[in-house]
């Protein structure tokens, strides 16, 4: 760290006196162009970042509160679609790309996955009554084994939503080089690279403010579906060895966030469940993160700017399902969000998964809270694993099974 | 004064054996572009076509139309978005053959131009919220 500037504590006070200074990582771009780095570093407090995109890895634990005659649920669907009961009696765990379990799937192709785990999840949030049809084998202290009956998030006894992987920083920019179209979570791909798919809310998006992991980590205090979370772990994936450019931003996906939140507080304009055809169903989750301008370094860091964060180009159709690691190029967001990108001689139309003036309403409305007092700071109580760090991404080594291995037989 | 119309033609079961499309030309001397059809024997058909032609030959041919028993649409009403339902991502743009959807440079909204439309459906394959509806 440089020399500090202000504290977490310093800020919370500010906030609560009302005398807070915080720009939105769209608004800071434009001081520094004004002012420069070291004099807006001296005003601006708190810069706020966010992103709403479609987040596979999020899901809700929630509780039901017990049955009489009481119940261990082995297996339960919410509205149709399966949820995790292999915890404790009533704990259930709801993944955001669960399938309602008659969905015809990729049967007939390509699939509609009307409804799932995301979907379930946007309806609870938004106070509807739910479905839940639940089974278990029956014990002596749990002799219960069937259940069906309407519950309403405002009745259990805890929702909390448990993102494992969210905020990726950077992400792939998809094309398809086959003769057919390919339907991915990045979208429907066009024939012979006829468009190209991305994903990420660029100079708006949390971890591309903060590519180091210097102020972002366990125990940060965000915006998580319009109420209120906190960064609970290194995402799924996290991977801070990931080339970076000369201004130290990956060329790639590399950092997530496992996050955590009370469903309570959330709207369900902020955690939209999605159909992707073809791919599945997912969740679009809205996560915003504030920065806190402790020294010049991190307001350097929040000035990034579309035209400096590079999204490696990928063949969908070959590279990223065979895992080949074949990358045809980069190109920056400014070209991306300039609706097409040029290569190979072809100029190729863009289509952004991740909402960008979402992102940015998002920004505003983290603003707003601390600017009103009612959000502050909190300063992590573990950093993240950063380039220095052990932690990088493997793909898996298959060790293949022999019938008889280690005494092992099936 | 030439005028271009795009419309949809609903044909019943029993208006998809006769030959009517045709006489739009050999009738009324329009031109038109099939921009999309399933049409097969026995069953209920669609078309989208563009007519170019003088405005009055125009409203002939298509009053002609609806006496062979052709329902017309207008196209503009058959692709919808349902701005409730858009969350402005843009997984719609990159498909869209004619720029009838198309994101504001300032506000990032995603914005649908019906009169650019060609009803080819593939923004409804891409919507991952199921805004964009085809209401054939």
């Amino acid at each position: 760290m440089g020399v500090a500037l202000r504290s977490y504590q310093e800020i919370n006070e500010k906030i609560k006196k009302g005398k807070v200074v915080v720009v939105t990582a769209e608004e800071v771009i434009e001081l520094v162009d004004k002012k420069g780095i070291e004099k807006t570093a001296r005003e601006v407090d708190v810069v706020t970042t966010g992103t709403f995109g479609a987040m596979c890895s999020s899901g809700a634990m929630i509780n039901t509160g017990h049955t009489k005659p009481r119940m261990k649920i082995s297996e339960a669907y919410l509205n149709g679609v399966m949820a995790y009961g292999g915890l404790a009696a009533v704990d259930l765990y709801i993944g955001a790309t669960q399938v309602a379990k008659d969905d015809p799937l990729n049967k007939i192709y390509p699939g509609e996955f009307k409804y799932g785990g995301g979907h379930v999840i946007q309806d609870l949030v938004a106070g509807k009554d739910i479905l839940l049809e639940a089974y278990g084998y029956g014990t002596d202290e749990y002799p219960r084994k069937k259940l069906i009956t309407w519950i309403n998030i405002k009745d259990l006894n805890q929702a909390y939503l448990f993102n494992p992987r969210n905020a990726y920083q950077n992400y792939n920019v998809a094309v398809n080089c086959s003769d057919k179209i390919i339907y991915t979570y990045l979208g429907v791909l066009l024939p012979h690279l006829g468009n190209a798919g991305f994903s990420s809310a660029g100079q708006l998006s949390p971890l591309l403010n903060d590519p180091h992991y210097r102020i972002i980590g366990v125990g940060t205090k965000i915006f998580l579906g319009g109420g209120v979370g906190y960064v609970a772990w290194q995402g799924t994936q996290h991977d801070p060895g990931v080339e970076r450019n000369d201004k130290g931003i990956p060329k790639g996906g590399a950092g997530t966030l496992a996050v955590i939140g009370d469903m309570k507080g959330m709207d369900p304009n902020w955690l939209w469940g999605l159909s992707v055809r073809g791919y599945g169903c997912s969740l679009a989750v809205g996560l915003g993160v504030p920065i806190p301008i402790l020294d010049e370094e991190t307001l350097q860091y929040c000035a990034v700017r579309d035209q400096d964060i590079e999204a490696p180009i990928i063949d969908y159709s070959n590279a990223y399902p065979n895992g080949t690691g074949e990358v045809l190029g980069y190109v920056n967001y400014a070209e991306l969000r300039s609706g097409k990108i040029y290569h190979s001689g072809k100029e190729i139309p863009t289509s952004p998964i991740s909402s960008y003036s979402r992102a940015r309403e998002i920004c505003s409305i983290l603003k707003k809270w601390i600017q009103d007092g009612n959000f502050t700071l909190t300063q992590p109580t573990l950093t993240l694993p950063n380039t220095e760090s052990e932690v990088r991404f493997r793909n898996l080594a298959e060790r293949p099974f022999n019938n008889n291995v280690n005494g092992v037989r099936r | 004064m030439i005028s271009t119309k795009k419309v949809v033609l609903h044909f019943p079961r029993e208006a998809v054996e006769r030959p009517v499309v045709c006489d739009l030309a050999l009738r009324f001397g329009l031109t038109f572009n099939i921009l999309r059809a399933s049409i097969s024997p026995h069953h209920e058909g669609l078309m989208v076509l563009e007519i170019i032609g003088e405005n009055t030959k125009n409203e002939e041919g298509l009053k002609y139309l609806q006496e062979k028993g052709v329902e017309i649409q207008p196209l503009s009403q058959d692709i919808k978005k349902d701005d409730q339902r858009c969350i402005d991502c843009g997984s719609c743009l990159g498909v869209c053959p004619t720029s009838a959807l198309y994101m504001d440079k300032k506000s990032y909204r995603v914005i649908f131009e019906e009169s650019k439309c060609i009803a080819c459906e593939l923004c409804v394959l891409a919507c991952p919220t199921r805004a964009m509806e085809a209401l054939f």
